[in-house]
């Protein structure tokens, strides 16, 4: 059965990276729904973070060609319910729409949007938050002269992950020990983060 | 204080477990080039022979090469494609790191179909292309190609340098990813400036640690001891083995293993040579024209004990009409392998070499007579239907079968054999017999027609001391034929079998039995081999009738350089048995 999961992937800082990460998906057809690369907790250490829509043995698959690669520290899927994830958008509309029209206020404090610039000519506003909130909110506002949009890739944090830091340590050492021998496949464990 | 730092101390420092780099032309602290980095860090590698073509962008390097004749020694191929065949050639027959130079532009996209063939294969490569200057890098100047991002997907790893201080780092970190865990081939792009420009040299230290990459997992002992009480209980146990044995030097491991068990064990296209052909327990060849046996008995064994092979589609047929019945171990050294194919009841991952002695040490010593004589049974109807006919055939046309007994009556096993693609490969993986491992070098994976002679020239390279035969197809041989000039010039001994049917025989083969015969453009013709060879310099000759079979590979196994023996073989012979595309392994036909 096909679902969200999404990816979250730890690598080194290295150009061409991305590509071959995103090479692994467009290789067998998959469509990444949102990529987002960051700093992770640990400095000089990248997290991607990559949602696509898929069947779990496709996902399990993937994320292991993934982790196979050399700049790849740990790659790990979750579904929806094992993460906290956001996303942030911006909307541009007409300052004289948001002056004149009651509705459009009603409907920013409704999807707790924010100002971000306020300018004679347009406004722009922003909120964050799950896929659905953010669409709410462009379906609301697009008969009142939405100008323009964007939204951000969808950023996440695993909930049963205590962080980076002590892996790290594993994989610096020349011979790593206990931590790196956990691998959820062999343990048939259904909590996918192992740390 | 930050993460970072902590990590820093955190780290166990071990001692280096490489072996000392070799001394080159140049100390720590002396100013030196970029391209004498490279060059020197060859030297350090213990790399003896490679291959290469030069061109602008690569001149420096080249160069610099010019003063290490006593050092190294460069084969000059006669296109790039070639210079790198050669090197997955001298990996395979010598179990090192194959190497290879080639300029910008044309130069690094003739290496693709190389790439390719190497990832998918995993032979160890280091190819090191020359590149504009970094200034120029996105211009479309002359012989610009980005070669980093055509390379990404058919390389383990790859990497731009741009500057000269970069070098012994990244080539040193080269080798290591090249050779170790799962080889694969990596390449380096390193652009004209960061090959001239001077640095002080920091000494060449050779790389056994990267903080992203486990070439080998850590082997988890309880799913060994799963994997063995399940060994110990089967009834009808069934070894697969590939590539992995050979890569890992396992081969002394893998038979303690399949000896103590009494385990018949089959072999994939890339495994073959890793057994001797001659051992009780060796049943033979899996997959689309392996033997009959081990196909159809895949799907009666009750446990299935895959050992660093892959569970190709070649091998496998059809997914779901693939060992159903049987409990599945896999063996590999790849974690990304288990589950891709076929799912594993115990997966034991790590370094064969590794995991077969744990598991040889828990097993019972055992035989099983009753089920090693159903491979038997089966062979016998295989040799009396198709093995029999086609090594001893009474028709009047030559058989490539019969070609590959005469050379095993001749050669008694002892050659390296390299193969192209097609029919003739098929026949002779089926038919060649080994004593020894490493000694048959094909392109298995991608299936690279034109790989076998430049191949050959590499495995020749990797094993001087062996005689090295390469069999060919009249069509592979014409695709990379501008190779005989390399043998020529090099002045190496490479005995050439050309299997000519007129046709490309396998797709003519497909198309007799799927296509209702319609031969479409398999109808090729050759040139006079025999001239061809000739005008190169090289002994040549051609038969057709079957007494002059036996005194011909005599004579060119006898003599004492490169020789060409052109074979002409019946036009329309297929390679059977044959599991059709589509159809479970079980369903394989015997005519």
């Amino acid at each position: 059965m096909k679902q969200e999961y999404t990816i979250t992937v730890y690598t080194e800082n290295q150009i061409g990276l991305l590509n071959r990460i995103a090479m692994m998906f467009s290789r067998r057809k998959i469509n990444i729904e949102s990529l987002n690369t960051s700093p992770s907790e640990i400095e000089g250490i990248h997290r991607f973070t990559i949602v696509i829509h898929e069947a779990e043995e496709v996902v399990k698959k993937l994320v292991r060609q993934i982790e196979k690669q050399v700049e790849v520290l740990k790659a790990y899927y979750n579904t929806n319910d094992e993460i906290v994830w956001q996303e942030l958008a911006l909307y541009k509309v007409s300052t004289d729409k948001v002056i004149e029209d009651v509705k459009v206020e009603r409907l920013l404090r409704k999807y707790g949007a924010r100002a971000v610039v306020i300018r004679k000519d347009y406004t722009v506003f922003e909120t964050s938050g799950h896929r659905e909130e953010i669409n709410n909110l462009i379906d609301a506002l697009a008969p009142l002269g939405l100008i323009e949009f964007v939204r951000s890739a969808r950023v996440a944090i695993i909930n049963a992950s205590k962080g980076f830091y002590e892996k790290l340590k594993e994989f610096e050492a020349e011979e790593p020990g206990e931590v790196l021998v956990e691998n959820e496949f062999l343990d048939k464990q259904n909590e996918v983060f192992s740390l | 204080m930050s993460n970072t730092v902590l990590a820093e101390k955190d780290t166990k420092k071990i001692a280096k477990k490489t072996a000392p780099a070799r001394q080159g032309r140049f100390s720590k602290g002396d100013e030196i080039t970029g391209a004498q980095a490279v060059v020197e860090a060859l030297v350090a590698e213990h790399v003896t022979d490679f291959f290469g073509y030069p061109g602008g962008a690569i001149m420096p390097i080249y160069d610099a090469l010019y003063d290490y004749s006593g050092l190294l020694n460069h084969v000059l191929a006669r296109h790039e494609q070639g210079s790198i065949h050669a090197a997955q050639g001298y990996a395979r027959t010598s179990g090192k790191v194959g190497v290879v130079f080639s300029t910008s532009g044309p130069g690094a996209t003739n290496l693709v179909t190389g790439l390719a063939d190497a990832q998918i294969d995993s032979t160890p490569l280091v190819c090191i292309t020359g590149q504009v200057f970094a200034s120029l890098l996105g211009t479309d100047a002359f012989q610009e190609t980005d070669v980093i991002n055509i390379t990404t997907p058919i390389t383990k790893w790859n990497y731009q340098v741009t500057e000269a201080s970069e070098i012994p780092g990244v080539l040193a970190k080269a080798f290591y990813i090249a050779g170790s865990g799962r080889p694969g081939p990596v390449l380096v792009d390193i652009t004209k400036n960061a090959q001239t420009e001077k640095f002080v040299y920091p000494g060449y230290q050779p790389c056994n640690h990267i903080r992203s990459y486990r070439p080998k997992p850590i082997v988890r002992p309880e799913y060994v001891k799963e994997a063995a009480d399940l060994i110990n209980a089967a009834e009808r146990p069934f070894v697969l083995f590939g590539q992995g044995v050979i890569l890992g030097k396992a081969e002394k491991e893998f038979r303690e293993f399949i000896e103590k068990g009494g385990l018949p064990a089959a072999w994939t296209v890339l495994g073959l040579s890793a057994l001797p052909t001659n051992h009780e327990l060796n049943v033979g060849m899996l997959g689309m024209h392996g033997n009959y046996g081990p196909n159809v008995l895949t799907n009666e064994c009750d446990v299935l004990i895959a050992v660093g092979m892959r569970f190709d589609d070649r091998v496998t047929g059809r997914l779901d009409k693939y060992a159903r019945q049987a409990k599945v171990i896999h063996l590999d050294i790849d974690p990304a392998e288990i589950d891709k194919n076929i799912k594993a009841t115990v997966p034991v991952w790590g370094d064969c070499k590794e995991t077969l002695p744990m598991l040889t040490k828990l097993i019972q010593k055992k035989q099983h007579p009753d089920w090693l004589k159903r491979f038997n049974d089966l062979r016998k109807q295989e040799e009396e239907i198709v093995i029999n006919p086609e090594l001893n055939p009474t028709g009047e046309v030559m058989t490539m079968g019969e070609v590959i007994r005469t050379l095993n009556e001749v050669a008694k096993g002892e050659p390296v054999i390299v193969t192209d693609v097609g029919q003739h490969q098929m026949v002779a993986c089926r038919y060649a017999t080994f004593n020894h491992s490493m000694s048959n070098v094909t392109s298995g994976g991608l299936g690279t027609m034109g790989f076998g002679l430049p191949a050959a020239v590499g495995a020749k390279f990797g094993a001087p001391d062996r005689q090295v035969v390469a069999i060919i197809g009249d069509g592979g041989f014409q695709m990379t034929m501008q190779e005989l000039g390399t043998i020529m010039q090099s002045g190496i001994a490479v005995k050439i079998i050309i299997l000519n049917n007129n046709f490309l025989g396998m797709v003519r083969q497909w198309q007799q039995l799927f296509n209702d015969r319609r031969y479409s453009f398999v109808n090729i013709s050759s040139p006079n081999f025999v001239m061809l060879a000739n005008a190169y310099g090289i002994e040549s000759q051609n038969i057709s009738k079957r007494e002059q079979l036996k005194a011909a590979i005599e004579t060119m196994m006898a003599h004492k350089g490169s020789y060409l023996l052109e074979v002409m073989v019946g036009k329309e012979n297929n390679v059977f048995p044959m599991v059709p595309q589509g159809c479970g392994v079980a369903e394989i036909r015997l005519k």
